[in-house]
Protein backbone atom coordinates (compact mmCIF):
# COMPACT_ATOMS: atom_id res chain seq x y z
CA UNK A 1 0.00 0.00 0.00
CA UNK A 2 1.60 3.41 -0.82
CA UNK A 3 1.45 6.31 1.04
CA UNK A 4 -1.50 8.36 -0.78
CA UNK A 5 -3.43 5.59 -0.17
CA UNK A 6 -2.91 5.87 3.38
CA UNK A 7 -3.31 9.38 3.98
CA UNK A 8 -6.60 8.76 2.17
CA UNK A 9 -7.58 6.25 4.50
CA UNK A 10 -6.13 7.52 7.68
CA UNK A 11 -8.52 11.17 6.28
CA UNK A 12 -11.67 8.88 5.86
CA UNK A 13 -11.36 6.97 9.34
CA UNK A 14 -10.46 10.81 10.96
CA UNK A 15 -13.84 11.95 9.57
CA UNK A 16 -15.69 9.18 10.56
CA UNK A 17 -14.18 9.24 14.55
CA UNK A 18 -15.50 13.22 14.25
CA UNK A 19 -18.84 11.90 12.98
CA UNK A 20 -18.98 9.24 16.06
CA UNK A 21 -18.09 12.23 18.77
CA UNK A 22 -20.12 13.92 17.56
CA UNK A 23 -23.34 11.27 17.49
CA UNK A 24 -22.43 10.48 20.86
CA UNK A 25 -24.01 13.33 22.56
CA UNK A 26 -26.78 13.21 20.42
CA UNK A 27 -27.12 9.17 21.57
CA UNK A 28 -26.68 10.33 25.12
CA UNK A 29 -29.23 12.86 25.20
CA UNK A 30 -32.09 10.61 23.99
CA UNK A 31 -31.28 8.03 26.86
CA UNK A 32 -32.37 10.75 29.34
CA UNK A 33 -35.20 11.95 27.65
CA UNK A 34 -38.22 11.05 29.50
CA UNK A 35 -41.12 8.60 28.68
CA UNK A 36 -44.51 10.67 27.58
CA UNK A 37 -48.03 9.28 29.09
CA UNK A 38 -48.90 5.74 28.33
CA UNK A 39 -48.64 5.30 24.64
CA UNK A 40 -51.84 3.47 22.89
CA UNK A 41 -50.36 1.62 19.87
CA UNK A 42 -52.96 0.41 17.83
CA UNK A 43 -51.38 -3.50 16.41
CA UNK A 44 -53.30 -3.45 13.18
CA UNK A 45 -52.24 0.02 12.29
CA UNK A 46 -48.77 -0.51 13.23
CA UNK A 47 -48.79 -3.60 11.27
CA UNK A 48 -49.56 -1.77 8.18
CA UNK A 49 -47.70 1.02 8.23
CA UNK A 50 -44.69 -1.09 8.65
CA UNK A 51 -45.43 -3.19 5.58
CA UNK A 52 -46.51 -0.02 3.48
CA UNK A 53 -42.52 1.20 4.19
CA UNK A 54 -40.98 -1.96 3.31
CA UNK A 55 -43.33 -1.63 0.07
CA UNK A 56 -42.72 2.06 -0.23
CA UNK A 57 -38.50 1.17 0.47
CA UNK A 58 -38.66 -1.37 -2.89
CA UNK A 59 -39.73 1.43 -4.68
CA UNK A 60 -36.50 2.47 -5.22
CA UNK A 61 -34.61 -0.31 -6.28
CA UNK A 62 -37.86 -0.85 -8.57
CA UNK A 63 -37.08 2.61 -9.94
CA UNK A 64 -33.25 2.17 -10.35
CA UNK A 65 -34.52 -1.33 -12.75
CA UNK A 66 -37.25 1.45 -14.37
CA UNK A 67 -34.10 4.07 -15.23
CA UNK A 68 -31.90 1.38 -15.78
CA UNK A 69 -33.56 -0.14 -18.73
CA UNK A 70 -34.03 2.66 -20.52
CA UNK A 71 -30.25 3.94 -20.72
CA UNK A 72 -27.99 2.59 -22.67
CA UNK A 73 -25.52 -0.56 -21.73
CA UNK A 74 -22.56 1.37 -21.01
CA UNK A 75 -24.54 3.28 -18.41
CA UNK A 76 -27.03 0.66 -16.97
CA UNK A 77 -25.10 0.34 -13.80
CA UNK A 78 -24.14 3.84 -12.83
CA UNK A 79 -27.89 4.59 -13.57
CA UNK A 80 -28.97 1.87 -11.02
CA UNK A 81 -26.71 3.14 -8.71
CA UNK A 82 -27.53 6.55 -8.51
CA UNK A 83 -31.32 5.62 -7.16
CA UNK A 84 -29.91 2.73 -5.00
CA UNK A 85 -26.71 4.86 -2.91
CA UNK A 86 -29.96 7.24 -1.72
CA UNK A 87 -31.32 4.15 0.00
CA UNK A 88 -28.12 4.43 1.94
CA UNK A 89 -27.10 7.79 2.08
CA UNK A 90 -31.16 9.80 2.40
CA UNK A 91 -31.64 6.74 5.32
CA UNK A 92 -28.74 8.25 7.31
CA UNK A 93 -29.59 11.99 6.53
CA UNK A 94 -33.04 11.34 7.70
CA UNK A 95 -32.05 9.78 10.95
CA UNK A 96 -29.44 12.57 11.69
CA UNK A 97 -31.26 15.68 10.43
CA UNK A 98 -34.07 15.42 7.94
CA UNK A 99 -36.82 13.96 10.07
CA UNK A 100 -36.37 17.12 12.52
CA UNK A 101 -36.00 19.44 9.99
CA UNK A 102 -39.18 18.47 8.12
CA UNK A 103 -41.35 16.85 10.84
CA UNK A 104 -39.65 18.07 14.42
CA UNK A 105 -41.22 21.32 16.27
CA UNK A 106 -41.79 24.20 14.24
CA UNK A 107 -40.15 27.25 13.00
CA UNK A 108 -41.97 30.15 11.65
CA UNK A 109 -43.93 27.80 9.49
CA UNK A 110 -41.16 27.55 7.10
CA UNK A 111 -38.88 24.66 8.56
CA UNK A 112 -38.99 21.91 11.51
CA UNK A 113 -36.39 22.78 14.21
CA UNK A 114 -33.01 20.15 15.12
CA UNK A 115 -34.60 19.61 18.38
CA UNK A 116 -35.21 15.99 17.07
CA UNK A 117 -31.99 15.82 15.77
CA UNK A 118 -30.42 11.99 15.42
CA UNK A 119 -33.90 10.87 16.23
CA UNK A 120 -33.14 12.76 19.98
CA UNK A 121 -36.59 12.16 21.90
CA UNK A 122 -38.38 10.74 18.90
CA UNK A 123 -39.09 6.92 20.36
CA UNK A 124 -41.74 4.14 20.21
CA UNK A 125 -44.41 6.74 22.12
CA UNK A 126 -46.93 7.87 19.17
CA UNK A 127 -46.71 11.35 18.18
CA UNK A 128 -50.35 13.02 18.86
CA UNK A 129 -49.52 14.91 15.75
CA UNK A 130 -48.79 12.84 13.30
CA UNK A 131 -49.84 9.24 13.75
CA UNK A 132 -51.44 8.74 17.29
CA UNK A 133 -52.17 5.06 17.19
CA UNK A 134 -49.17 4.21 15.76
CA UNK A 135 -44.93 4.17 17.69
CA UNK A 136 -43.11 7.59 16.31
CA UNK A 137 -40.56 5.50 14.81
CA UNK A 138 -42.58 3.74 12.24
CA UNK A 139 -43.67 7.63 11.29
CA UNK A 140 -40.57 7.89 10.79
CA UNK A 141 -39.51 5.24 9.13
CA UNK A 142 -42.20 5.57 6.92
CA UNK A 143 -41.47 9.34 5.92
CA UNK A 144 -38.16 7.96 5.60
CA UNK A 145 -38.38 5.76 2.59
CA UNK A 146 -40.23 8.72 0.92
CA UNK A 147 -37.34 11.24 1.40
CA UNK A 148 -34.72 7.86 -0.24
CA UNK A 149 -37.46 7.38 -3.41
CA UNK A 150 -37.66 11.51 -4.08
CA UNK A 151 -34.46 12.67 -4.70
CA UNK A 152 -33.48 9.34 -6.41
CA UNK A 153 -36.39 10.28 -9.28
CA UNK A 154 -34.27 13.28 -10.16
CA UNK A 155 -31.50 10.79 -11.63
CA UNK A 156 -34.31 10.20 -14.46
CA UNK A 157 -33.40 14.16 -15.56
CA UNK A 158 -29.78 13.68 -15.79
CA UNK A 159 -28.83 10.48 -16.79
CA UNK A 160 -26.10 9.08 -18.72
CA UNK A 161 -23.84 12.22 -18.26
CA UNK A 162 -23.88 13.40 -14.15
CA UNK A 163 -20.40 12.75 -12.07
CA UNK A 164 -21.09 10.17 -9.05
CA UNK A 165 -19.32 12.51 -6.49
CA UNK A 166 -21.31 15.45 -7.66
CA UNK A 167 -24.48 13.33 -7.37
CA UNK A 168 -23.85 12.37 -4.23
CA UNK A 169 -23.52 16.07 -3.05
CA UNK A 170 -26.59 17.36 -4.79
CA UNK A 171 -29.09 14.76 -3.11
CA UNK A 172 -27.71 15.29 -0.11
CA UNK A 173 -27.30 19.17 -0.10
CA UNK A 174 -30.84 18.80 -1.91
CA UNK A 175 -32.64 16.62 0.51
CA UNK A 176 -31.63 19.08 2.98
CA UNK A 177 -32.55 21.83 1.30
CA UNK A 178 -35.17 21.62 -1.03
CA UNK A 179 -37.02 18.43 0.57
CA UNK A 180 -37.20 18.49 3.93
CA UNK A 181 -38.48 21.88 3.97
CA UNK A 182 -41.22 21.35 1.64
CA UNK A 183 -41.91 18.22 3.42
CA UNK A 184 -42.55 20.73 6.47
CA UNK A 185 -44.30 23.00 4.76
CA UNK A 186 -47.20 20.49 3.22
CA UNK A 187 -47.33 17.87 6.21
CA UNK A 188 -45.56 19.15 9.07
CA UNK A 189 -47.75 20.57 12.10
CA UNK A 190 -47.34 24.62 11.60
CA UNK A 191 -46.22 23.90 8.24
CA UNK A 192 -47.63 27.18 5.97
CA UNK A 193 -49.08 25.03 3.05
CA UNK A 194 -51.08 22.82 5.41
CA UNK A 195 -52.11 25.75 7.52
CA UNK A 196 -53.46 27.03 4.00
CA UNK A 197 -55.39 24.20 3.75
CA UNK A 198 -53.24 22.66 0.67
CA UNK A 199 -54.30 18.81 0.35
CA UNK A 200 -51.86 16.42 -0.23
CA UNK A 201 -52.52 13.26 0.29
CA UNK A 202 -48.97 11.16 -0.25
CA UNK A 203 -46.90 13.83 -1.84
CA UNK A 204 -48.12 14.73 -5.64
CA UNK A 205 -45.92 18.35 -4.59
CA UNK A 206 -43.77 17.24 -1.77
CA UNK A 207 -42.42 13.85 -4.05
CA UNK A 208 -43.25 14.29 -7.04
CA UNK A 209 -43.36 18.25 -8.26
CA UNK A 210 -39.68 19.21 -6.94
CA UNK A 211 -38.48 16.05 -8.01
CA UNK A 212 -39.23 16.89 -11.81
CA UNK A 213 -38.53 20.41 -11.94
CA UNK A 214 -35.63 20.02 -9.90
CA UNK A 215 -34.59 17.50 -12.64
CA UNK A 216 -35.86 19.88 -15.70
CA UNK A 217 -33.58 22.99 -13.86
CA UNK A 218 -30.37 20.07 -13.35
CA UNK A 219 -30.94 18.71 -16.52
CA UNK A 220 -30.97 22.21 -18.06
CA UNK A 221 -27.97 23.51 -16.29
CA UNK A 222 -25.43 20.68 -17.20
CA UNK A 223 -26.75 20.34 -20.83
CA UNK A 224 -27.60 17.09 -23.50
CA UNK A 225 -25.92 14.03 -23.50
CA UNK A 226 -23.20 13.85 -26.23
CA UNK A 227 -24.45 13.10 -29.48
CA UNK A 228 -28.44 14.18 -28.32
CA UNK A 229 -30.39 14.48 -31.13
CA UNK A 230 -28.17 12.80 -33.44
CA UNK A 231 -27.11 9.30 -32.01
CA UNK A 232 -29.56 6.67 -31.27
CA UNK A 233 -30.32 6.13 -27.56
CA UNK A 234 -32.28 3.91 -27.55
CA UNK A 235 -33.61 1.71 -24.04
CA UNK A 236 -31.04 -0.91 -23.85
CA UNK A 237 -33.49 -3.39 -21.63
CA UNK A 238 -36.92 -2.96 -21.73
CA UNK A 239 -37.89 -6.12 -19.80
CA UNK A 240 -36.00 -4.55 -16.61
CA UNK A 241 -37.63 -1.34 -17.16
CA UNK A 242 -41.07 -3.17 -16.98
CA UNK A 243 -39.88 -4.69 -13.77
CA UNK A 244 -38.93 -1.79 -12.27
CA UNK A 245 -42.35 -0.29 -13.48
CA UNK A 246 -44.59 -3.35 -11.78
CA UNK A 247 -42.16 -2.83 -8.06
CA UNK A 248 -43.42 1.07 -9.04
CA UNK A 249 -47.09 -0.29 -9.01
CA UNK A 250 -46.56 -2.94 -5.92
CA UNK A 251 -44.60 -0.18 -3.66
CA UNK A 252 -47.26 2.28 -4.61
CA UNK A 253 -50.42 0.73 -2.72
CA UNK A 254 -47.78 1.39 0.73
CA UNK A 255 -47.34 4.91 -1.00
CA UNK A 256 -50.70 5.74 -1.18
CA UNK A 257 -52.53 3.96 1.17
CA UNK A 258 -49.98 3.65 3.76
CA UNK A 259 -50.38 7.60 3.77
CA UNK A 260 -53.85 7.10 5.48
CA UNK A 261 -51.43 5.93 8.44
CA UNK A 262 -53.50 3.61 9.87
CA UNK A 263 -55.64 -0.03 8.69
CA UNK A 264 -58.87 1.86 8.14
CA UNK A 265 -61.25 2.42 5.35
CA UNK A 266 -59.71 5.39 4.51
CA UNK A 267 -56.15 3.40 3.17
CA UNK A 268 -58.47 0.97 1.41
CA UNK A 269 -60.06 3.56 -0.69
CA UNK A 270 -56.83 5.13 -1.28
CA UNK A 271 -55.54 1.72 -2.23
CA UNK A 272 -58.71 1.33 -4.84
CA UNK A 273 -58.32 4.94 -6.46
CA UNK A 274 -54.52 4.41 -6.88
CA UNK A 275 -55.17 0.98 -8.64
CA UNK A 276 -57.48 3.06 -10.91
CA UNK A 277 -55.77 5.31 -11.82
CA UNK A 278 -52.59 3.07 -12.69
CA UNK A 279 -55.09 1.35 -14.92
CA UNK A 280 -56.37 3.98 -16.32
CA UNK A 281 -52.65 5.94 -17.49
CA UNK A 282 -51.83 2.87 -18.53
CA UNK A 283 -54.70 2.13 -21.04
CA UNK A 284 -54.79 5.87 -21.71
CA UNK A 285 -51.06 6.24 -22.46
CA UNK A 286 -51.49 3.05 -24.78
CA UNK A 287 -53.88 4.42 -27.25
CA UNK A 288 -52.65 8.10 -27.12
CA UNK A 289 -49.40 6.59 -28.35
CA UNK A 290 -51.38 4.09 -30.83
CA UNK A 291 -53.09 6.76 -32.70
CA UNK A 292 -50.33 9.41 -32.52
CA UNK A 293 -47.05 6.65 -33.48
CA UNK A 294 -49.49 4.09 -35.24
CA UNK A 295 -48.25 1.33 -32.32
CA UNK A 296 -48.88 0.65 -29.16
CA UNK A 297 -46.16 0.23 -26.80
CA UNK A 298 -44.76 -1.73 -23.93
CA UNK A 299 -42.65 1.44 -23.06
CA UNK A 300 -45.74 3.30 -23.40
CA UNK A 301 -47.60 0.70 -20.68
CA UNK A 302 -45.14 1.08 -18.30
CA UNK A 303 -44.89 4.86 -18.44
CA UNK A 304 -48.15 5.40 -18.41
CA UNK A 305 -48.82 3.28 -15.17
CA UNK A 306 -46.02 5.37 -13.73
CA UNK A 307 -48.07 9.12 -14.58
CA UNK A 308 -51.64 7.39 -13.64
CA UNK A 309 -50.03 6.67 -9.88
CA UNK A 310 -48.21 10.28 -10.08
CA UNK A 311 -51.25 11.60 -11.27
CA UNK A 312 -53.49 10.02 -8.29
CA UNK A 313 -50.93 10.45 -5.34
CA UNK A 314 -52.01 13.81 -4.37
CA UNK A 315 -55.71 12.81 -4.23
CA UNK A 316 -55.42 9.28 -3.29
CA UNK A 317 -57.33 9.43 0.08
CA UNK A 318 -59.32 12.63 -1.04
CA UNK A 319 -61.28 11.12 -4.20
CA UNK A 320 -63.78 8.56 -5.30
CA UNK A 321 -62.94 6.12 -7.40
CA UNK A 322 -64.59 7.66 -10.58
CA UNK A 323 -62.69 10.77 -10.44
CA UNK A 324 -59.61 8.57 -10.13
CA UNK A 325 -60.33 6.52 -13.40
CA UNK A 326 -61.08 10.03 -14.65
CA UNK A 327 -57.83 11.37 -13.26
CA UNK A 328 -55.81 8.75 -14.69
CA UNK A 329 -57.20 8.50 -18.29
CA UNK A 330 -56.28 12.33 -18.40
CA UNK A 331 -53.21 12.11 -16.49
CA UNK A 332 -51.62 9.48 -19.30
CA UNK A 333 -52.22 11.53 -22.39
CA UNK A 334 -50.97 14.63 -20.74
CA UNK A 335 -47.73 12.92 -19.81
CA UNK A 336 -47.70 11.09 -23.26
CA UNK A 337 -47.89 14.85 -24.86
CA UNK A 338 -45.36 16.25 -22.49
CA UNK A 339 -42.72 13.35 -23.28
CA UNK A 340 -43.29 12.73 -27.04
CA UNK A 341 -44.52 16.06 -28.33
CA UNK A 342 -43.51 19.14 -25.93
CA UNK A 343 -40.05 17.44 -25.05
CA UNK A 344 -38.97 17.27 -28.47
CA UNK A 345 -40.39 20.93 -29.81
CA UNK A 346 -38.59 22.44 -26.81
CA UNK A 347 -35.49 20.48 -27.37
CA UNK A 348 -34.44 19.99 -23.46
CA UNK A 349 -32.86 16.68 -22.59
CA UNK A 350 -34.73 15.37 -20.07
CA UNK A 351 -33.10 12.07 -20.73
CA UNK A 352 -35.45 9.51 -18.97
CA UNK A 353 -38.55 12.13 -18.82
CA UNK A 354 -38.11 12.26 -14.70
CA UNK A 355 -39.96 15.89 -15.17
CA UNK A 356 -42.07 14.90 -18.20
CA UNK A 357 -43.87 12.03 -16.06
CA UNK A 358 -43.32 13.36 -12.40
CA UNK A 359 -43.02 17.32 -12.58
CA UNK A 360 -46.36 17.56 -15.08
CA UNK A 361 -48.32 14.56 -13.42
CA UNK A 362 -47.50 15.82 -10.30
CA UNK A 363 -48.83 19.58 -11.15
CA UNK A 364 -51.91 18.36 -12.68
CA UNK A 365 -52.45 15.73 -10.15
CA UNK A 366 -52.19 18.65 -7.73
CA UNK A 367 -54.73 20.75 -9.50
CA UNK A 368 -56.85 17.78 -10.03
CA UNK A 369 -57.35 17.33 -6.52
CA UNK A 370 -58.46 20.71 -5.93
CA UNK A 371 -61.16 19.79 -8.22
CA UNK A 372 -62.79 16.30 -7.80
CA UNK A 373 -61.80 16.73 -3.76
CA UNK A 374 -64.77 15.78 -1.88
CA UNK A 375 -65.44 15.69 1.89
CA UNK A 376 -68.15 12.79 1.40
CA UNK A 377 -65.19 10.83 0.56
CA UNK A 378 -62.72 11.94 3.10
CA UNK A 379 -63.95 14.44 6.02
CA UNK A 380 -60.96 14.95 7.25
CA UNK A 381 -60.07 16.47 3.36
CA UNK A 382 -61.98 19.36 1.81
CA UNK A 383 -64.20 19.48 -0.81
CA UNK A 384 -63.39 20.88 -4.23
CA UNK A 385 -64.77 22.52 -7.29
CA UNK A 386 -67.17 19.92 -8.18
CA UNK A 387 -68.58 19.86 -4.67
CA UNK A 388 -69.30 23.46 -4.91
CA UNK A 389 -65.65 24.74 -3.69
CA UNK A 390 -63.71 26.34 -6.15
CA UNK A 391 -61.28 27.90 -3.72
CA UNK A 392 -59.42 24.99 -3.16
CA UNK A 393 -57.96 24.59 -6.99
CA UNK A 394 -56.79 27.97 -5.48
CA UNK A 395 -54.92 26.75 -2.76
CA UNK A 396 -53.92 23.58 -4.96
CA UNK A 397 -51.87 25.94 -7.99
CA UNK A 398 -50.64 28.08 -4.98
CA UNK A 399 -49.35 24.89 -3.36
CA UNK A 400 -47.91 24.08 -6.72
CA UNK A 401 -46.73 27.27 -7.96
CA UNK A 402 -44.54 28.07 -4.57
CA UNK A 403 -42.98 24.30 -4.95
CA UNK A 404 -42.49 24.75 -8.59
CA UNK A 405 -40.75 28.15 -7.91
CA UNK A 406 -38.50 27.01 -5.06
CA UNK A 407 -37.77 23.57 -6.01
CA UNK A 408 -36.07 25.22 -9.53
CA UNK A 409 -34.30 28.20 -7.55
CA UNK A 410 -32.72 25.98 -4.60
CA UNK A 411 -31.68 23.74 -7.94
CA UNK A 412 -30.39 26.26 -9.53
CA UNK A 413 -28.34 27.50 -6.52
CA UNK A 414 -27.33 24.07 -5.30
CA UNK A 415 -26.19 23.01 -8.42
CA UNK A 416 -23.64 25.90 -8.76
CA UNK A 417 -22.06 25.72 -5.63
CA UNK A 418 -21.29 22.34 -6.24
CA UNK A 419 -20.17 23.92 -9.60
CA UNK A 420 -17.68 25.24 -7.18
CA UNK A 421 -15.94 22.59 -6.23
CA UNK A 422 -16.26 19.34 -8.50
CA UNK A 423 -16.77 18.60 -12.03
CA UNK A 424 -20.62 18.00 -12.46
CA UNK A 425 -20.91 16.69 -16.20
CA UNK A 426 -19.09 14.29 -17.41
CA UNK A 427 -16.69 15.02 -20.59
CA UNK A 428 -17.76 14.03 -23.91
CA UNK A 429 -14.55 10.72 -24.11
CA UNK A 430 -16.05 9.81 -20.62
CA UNK A 431 -19.94 10.17 -22.13
CA UNK A 432 -18.53 8.14 -25.28
CA UNK A 433 -16.74 5.32 -23.07
CA UNK A 434 -19.53 5.02 -20.99
CA UNK A 435 -20.23 5.98 -17.14
CA UNK A 436 -20.33 2.34 -15.91
CA UNK A 437 -16.42 1.96 -16.50
CA UNK A 438 -15.10 5.90 -16.20
CA UNK A 439 -17.12 6.39 -13.06
CA UNK A 440 -17.37 2.74 -11.24
CA UNK A 441 -15.01 0.72 -12.99
CA UNK A 442 -17.34 -2.02 -13.36
CA UNK A 443 -19.67 -3.33 -16.64
CA UNK A 444 -23.26 -4.68 -15.97
CA UNK A 445 -22.45 -6.67 -18.75
CA UNK A 446 -19.49 -8.77 -18.67
CA UNK A 447 -18.78 -10.95 -22.02
CA UNK A 448 -16.55 -12.96 -20.07
CA UNK A 449 -15.31 -15.24 -22.51
CA UNK A 450 -14.65 -12.56 -25.33
CA UNK A 451 -12.74 -10.06 -23.65
CA UNK A 452 -10.91 -11.91 -20.68
CA UNK A 453 -9.27 -9.74 -18.76
CA UNK A 454 -6.05 -10.67 -16.65
CA UNK A 455 -6.37 -10.69 -12.18
CA UNK A 456 -4.15 -7.74 -11.83
CA UNK A 457 -2.94 -9.14 -8.50
CA UNK A 458 -1.96 -12.29 -10.21
CA UNK A 459 1.50 -11.65 -12.03
CA UNK A 460 1.20 -12.69 -15.05
CA UNK A 461 3.38 -14.02 -16.79
CA UNK A 462 3.05 -15.15 -20.41
CA UNK A 463 -0.47 -16.77 -21.15
CA UNK A 464 -1.50 -18.60 -17.85
CA UNK A 465 -4.74 -19.72 -18.48
CA UNK A 466 -5.28 -21.78 -15.97
CA UNK A 467 -5.10 -18.62 -13.35
CA UNK A 468 -7.47 -16.46 -15.16
CA UNK A 469 -10.08 -19.21 -15.53
CA UNK A 470 -10.03 -19.82 -11.75
CA UNK A 471 -10.38 -15.99 -10.92
CA UNK A 472 -13.17 -16.12 -13.93
CA UNK A 473 -15.20 -18.21 -11.80
CA UNK A 474 -15.42 -15.93 -8.96
CA UNK A 475 -17.41 -13.37 -11.22
CA UNK A 476 -20.35 -15.43 -11.95
CA UNK B 1 -12.66 -8.62 -64.82
CA UNK B 2 -11.72 -5.31 -63.41
CA UNK B 3 -9.46 -5.47 -60.23
CA UNK B 4 -12.10 -5.67 -56.94
CA UNK B 5 -10.89 -4.32 -53.59
CA UNK B 6 -11.77 -5.42 -49.77
CA UNK B 7 -10.74 -2.91 -47.46
CA UNK B 8 -11.38 -3.27 -43.74
CA UNK B 9 -11.94 0.12 -41.65
CA UNK B 10 -11.28 -0.82 -37.75
CA UNK B 11 -12.19 1.96 -35.45
CA UNK B 12 -14.02 3.57 -32.44
CA UNK B 13 -17.87 2.18 -32.56
CA UNK B 14 -18.70 5.88 -32.23
CA UNK B 15 -17.86 6.70 -35.43
CA UNK B 16 -20.27 4.35 -37.69
CA UNK B 17 -22.69 6.57 -38.03
CA UNK B 18 -20.60 9.98 -39.61
CA UNK B 19 -18.65 6.88 -41.51
CA UNK B 20 -22.16 5.35 -43.21
CA UNK B 21 -23.20 8.80 -43.99
CA UNK B 22 -19.67 9.55 -45.37
CA UNK B 23 -19.58 6.44 -47.35
CA UNK B 24 -23.28 6.73 -48.49
CA UNK B 25 -21.81 10.51 -50.09
CA UNK B 26 -18.92 8.71 -52.25
CA UNK B 27 -21.40 6.52 -53.20
CA UNK B 28 -20.21 3.12 -51.33
CA UNK B 29 -23.42 1.17 -51.45
CA UNK B 30 -22.85 -1.76 -49.48
CA UNK B 31 -20.90 -2.77 -46.46
CA UNK B 32 -20.87 -5.46 -43.51
CA UNK B 33 -20.54 -4.29 -39.89
CA UNK B 34 -19.24 -5.83 -36.66
CA UNK B 35 -18.68 -5.41 -33.48
CA UNK B 36 -15.30 -6.73 -32.40
CA UNK B 37 -12.97 -6.24 -29.63
CA UNK B 38 -8.94 -5.82 -30.23
CA UNK B 39 -5.99 -4.22 -28.73
CA UNK B 40 -3.47 -2.14 -30.74
CA UNK B 41 -1.08 0.73 -28.79
CA UNK B 42 -3.72 1.33 -26.03
CA UNK B 43 -3.54 -0.56 -22.66
CA UNK B 44 -7.15 -0.33 -22.14
CA UNK B 45 -8.84 -0.07 -18.63
CA UNK B 46 -8.76 -1.13 -15.11
CA UNK B 47 -12.43 -2.98 -13.35
CA UNK B 48 -12.98 -4.19 -10.03
CA UNK B 49 -15.61 -6.78 -8.41
CA UNK B 50 -15.67 -7.22 -5.18
CA UNK B 51 -12.03 -5.87 -4.60
CA UNK B 52 -10.60 -7.97 -7.34
CA UNK B 53 -9.04 -6.19 -10.14
CA UNK B 54 -8.76 -7.05 -13.86
CA UNK B 55 -6.85 -5.92 -16.78
CA UNK B 56 -9.05 -5.47 -19.43
CA UNK B 57 -6.67 -5.37 -22.15
CA UNK B 58 -8.81 -5.61 -25.58
CA UNK B 59 -11.32 -2.42 -26.50
CA UNK B 60 -14.63 -2.58 -28.06
CA UNK B 61 -13.91 -1.67 -31.41
CA UNK B 62 -16.40 -1.35 -34.48
CA UNK B 63 -15.31 -3.24 -37.88
CA UNK B 64 -16.74 -1.96 -41.24
CA UNK B 65 -15.65 -4.48 -44.15
CA UNK B 66 -16.43 -2.31 -47.49
CA UNK B 67 -15.88 -4.38 -51.38
CA UNK B 68 -15.05 -1.68 -54.03
CA UNK B 69 -14.59 -2.04 -57.84
CA UNK B 70 -16.17 1.33 -59.29
CA UNK B 71 -14.99 3.88 -56.47
CA UNK B 72 -11.77 4.03 -56.40
CA UNK B 73 -9.99 2.87 -53.06
CA UNK B 74 -7.76 5.77 -52.16
CA UNK B 75 -11.32 7.39 -51.95
CA UNK B 76 -12.49 5.31 -49.66
CA UNK B 77 -9.40 4.93 -47.39
CA UNK B 78 -8.96 9.08 -47.41
CA UNK B 79 -13.05 9.43 -46.41
CA UNK B 80 -12.27 7.03 -43.46
CA UNK B 81 -9.20 8.95 -42.56
CA UNK B 82 -11.12 12.27 -41.86
CA UNK B 83 -14.13 10.33 -40.49
CA UNK B 84 -12.58 8.82 -37.71
CA UNK B 85 -9.45 10.62 -36.92
CA UNK B 86 -9.49 11.97 -33.42
CA UNK B 87 -5.76 12.35 -32.98
CA UNK B 88 -5.73 10.11 -29.84
CA UNK B 89 -4.66 6.45 -29.50
CA UNK B 90 -7.08 4.20 -30.48
CA UNK B 91 -8.94 5.53 -33.98
CA UNK B 92 -8.19 1.77 -35.06
CA UNK B 93 -6.52 0.99 -38.24
CA UNK B 94 -7.38 0.14 -42.21
CA UNK B 95 -6.74 -2.92 -44.21
CA UNK B 96 -6.68 -3.37 -47.74
CA UNK B 97 -6.70 -6.65 -49.86
CA UNK B 98 -7.37 -7.36 -53.52
CA UNK B 99 -10.20 -10.02 -53.83
CA UNK B 100 -10.45 -12.51 -56.37
CA UNK B 101 -14.42 -12.68 -57.18
CA UNK B 102 -17.52 -11.50 -55.87
CA UNK B 103 -20.85 -13.27 -56.45
CA UNK B 104 -24.25 -12.22 -55.98
CA UNK B 105 -26.09 -15.37 -54.82
CA UNK B 106 -29.30 -13.93 -56.26
CA UNK B 107 -28.49 -14.12 -59.72
CA UNK B 108 -25.29 -15.79 -59.64
CA UNK B 109 -23.42 -12.62 -61.48
CA UNK B 110 -19.96 -12.85 -60.36
CA UNK B 111 -17.25 -10.25 -60.78
CA UNK B 112 -18.06 -6.46 -60.48
CA UNK B 113 -20.86 -6.40 -61.61
CA UNK B 114 -22.32 -8.69 -58.24
CA UNK B 115 -21.03 -5.75 -56.05
CA UNK B 116 -22.68 -2.93 -58.14
CA UNK B 117 -26.07 -1.19 -58.28
CA UNK B 118 -27.91 -2.53 -61.08
CA UNK B 119 -29.27 0.95 -61.37
CA UNK B 120 -26.03 2.62 -61.87
CA UNK B 121 -25.55 0.12 -65.19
Amino acid sequence: MNANVMKKLCAILGILFVFTVLLASAVFAEETAAPAEPPKIDTGDTTFVLISAALVMLMTPGLALFYGGMVRTKNVLSTIMQSFICLGIISIQWVLWGYSLAFGPDINHLIGSLDWIGLNGVGVDPNADYSATIPQYAFMIFQGVFAIITPAIIAGSVGERVKFPAYIAFVLLWATFVYDPVAHWVWGVGGWLRENGVLDFAGGTVVHIISGVSGLVFALMIGKRKGYGSEVMAPHHLPMTVLGAALLWFGWYGFNAGSALGASGLAVAAFVTTHTAAAAATVSWVFAEWLYHGKPTLLGAASGCIAGLVVITPAAGFVSIMSALIMGLLGGVICFFSVAVAKTKLGYDDSLDAFGVHGVGGTFGAIATGIFASTAVNPAGADGLLTGNASQVVSQIIGAGTCWLFAAVMTFIIVKFIGLFMQITADAEQQVQGMDITEHGERGYAYQDLITGSPLSIPVTGFSNEQVAVKKTTLA
Amino acid sequence: MRPITKIDIITRPEKLDALKEAMNKINVTGMTVTQVYGCGLSKGHKEIYRGQEYAINLVPKVKIEIVVCEVPVERVIETAKIVCRTGKMGDGKIFVYPLTNAVRIRTGEEGDIAIMDPKNL
